[in-house]
């Protein structure tokens, strides 16, 4: 990690923007007001009473959406090198590509068919 | 950059003082990180003034005029109102998440403007995986939004945060095959700077824009998604969701929020002209800017001058398509969104860097 020295200053670059949002709160500790009232804890739902729990039913379509995202990302992920090294390599790895491209293409419309793209 | 040898021995003697190198080092580092984060403050600044003045105008009103001269403080004095505002606390949430929520969505966004290249040499990280690092570091903002969402203790905020990382997750992979298309084709490289010069040769029309028309309008829809505005602001859609995973949030985590927003549009914005408009390049040909000049150092200042100017010129001219969509179209609902991302626009990414390599291929 400390090898690549061109990461170097993105590395300073981190620790000076995790600095910004920090010096935002101390700041603000300093300067806001603090006035407590058995009105403000509540959660906001619109002007009335909270009812129920904070908590919903966690809907399975938030998990389908995230699991096909996952597969797209890491397929993008091996496709980047792939793209870089295009030019020297020749056609016959295109034609790999083309076919891993392929397969990940019926992963999606075979999740598309079976409804894991919808929202309802 | 050109030095000549009155400047390199200097630099050199500063250097052989043993006590100083350590010193010269740590200079060598802060002071372009904070010149970068001064101009990304006052890019901010801009932009958030420029959008007011538009939806002004389109909205027929008038727009800030109250705070500096012509409105242009306007950023500046909601950031101070924010930060006198107070900092409410959910009762039964998560304290630390509620906090950390909006500092990962800050603090990732930033991480992006290292790797623009405002001129041929300035640029704060000329990282050989250039985009990919936007791509990678923009990733993690969703996080911050599902922490946001879940430790507010509230059904509304919860809701709006597991769509909001929805919707960021979704326009992700567009997003990224549309960059890997410009990687393959033009630059061969992924770095920022190889492909602002990729596009140098012909002017105007050597843009990546014409290269590659169907991934700039797949990249603006993408962009526009991830930045969450109109017509993608689902998230924090004013009249049903109250204001989302931002409902509970007050005083300066609100502002950052509020900031997070605008550094996103900004750095798609630059992203925008570096990827596809050609960066810092004149791109009116046959205009020879450095025959004015017969000096070397003179023409180094003068001509990065202009390269950082060209550069701003032309994102904030893109920026006029953002901030005009936003009171021109209305706004989508999620399942539409949804299948706007996955089922429209990722076959047409797929399609769109399948037929760029094939266009390589036959070229070679």
């Amino acid at each position: 990690m400390f090898l690549l020295y061109e990461y170097d200053i993105f590395w300073a670059f981190l620790i000076i923007s995790s600095v910004i949002p920090i010096l935002a709160f101390l700041i603000s500790g300093v300067l806001a007001p603090i006035s407590k009232g058995p009105e403000k804890l509540s959660s906001y739902e619109s002007g009335i009473e909270p009812m129920g729990d904070a908590w919903l039913q966690f809907r399975i379509r938030y998990y389908m959406f995230a699991l096909v995202f996952v597969v797209f990302d890491v397929e993008t992920v091996f496709l980047y090198p792939w793209a870089m090294s295009f030019d020297v390599l020749g056609i016959s790895v295109f034609i790999e590509a083309f076919i891993f491209v392929l397969i990940l293409i019926v992963g999606l419309i075979y999740a598309w068919r079976k409804r894991a793209l919808e929202w309802s | 950059m050109i030095m000549d040898t009155t400047e390199i021995q200097d630099i050199n003697s500063f250097y052989t003082v043993e006590s100083l190198k350590g010193v010269y080092g740590i200079i060598w580092v802060l002071v372009p990180i904070l010149t970068l984060i001064l101009g990304i403050t006052i890019g901010v600044l801009v932009i958030v003034w420029l959008e007011r003045e538009i939806s002004a105008g389109l909205q027929q009103r008038i727009g800030p005029e109250y705070a500096g001269p012509l409105g242009v403080l306007q950023a500046l004095a909601d950031g101070t109102k924010l930060l006198f505002k107070e900092n409410l606390l959910p009762s039964r949430g998560d304290i630390r998440l509620f906090s950390i929520g909006p500092s990962i969505a800050v603090i990732s966004i930033l991480l992006s403007y290292s790797v623009i290249p405002f001129d041929y040499r300035l640029v704060l990280a000329d990282l050989n995986i250039g985009v990919f690092l936007w791509i990678a570091v923009s990733s993690i903002a969703p996080i911050g939004l599902l922490m946001s969402g879940y430790s507010s203790n509230n059904k509304y905020s919860f809701l709006g945060g597991l769509r909001a990382a929805a919707q960021s997750i979704s326009y992700e992979i567009p997003l990224t095959l549309c960059v890997l298309s410009i990687s393959l084709r033009v630059s061969n490289s992924l770095s920022t700077v190889d492909i602002v010069e990729a596009q140098s040769k012909y002017g105007f029309w050597g843009w990546n824009l014409w290269c590659q028309p169907i991934g700039f309008i797949v990249f603006l829809i993408s962009s526009l998604a991830e930045c969450e505005r109109l017509p993608f602001d689902l998230p924090e859609a004013e009249e049903e969701l109250v204001a989302g995973y931002q409902t509970e949030y007050s005083g300066i985590k609100f502002g950052l929020f509020y900031v997070a927003s605008y550094l996103n549009l900004l750095v798609s914005s630059l992203f925008v002209t570096v990827l596809y408009l050609g960066g810092w390049n004149i791109s009116i040909p046959y205009i020879f800017v450095s025959e004015l000049f017969e000096i070397n150092k003179a023409r180094w200042v003068f001509g990065t001058t202009i390269g950082i100017f060209i550069t701003l010129a032309k994102t904030y001219l893109f920026l006029f398509i953002p901030i005009t969509t936003r009171w021109t179209l209305p706004r989508l609902r999620i399942d539409q969104l949804l299948n706007l991302g996955w089922k429209f626009l990722l076959p047409i990414s797929l399609g769109n860097l399948l037929l760029t390599t094939s266009f390589q291929l036959f070229s070679l």
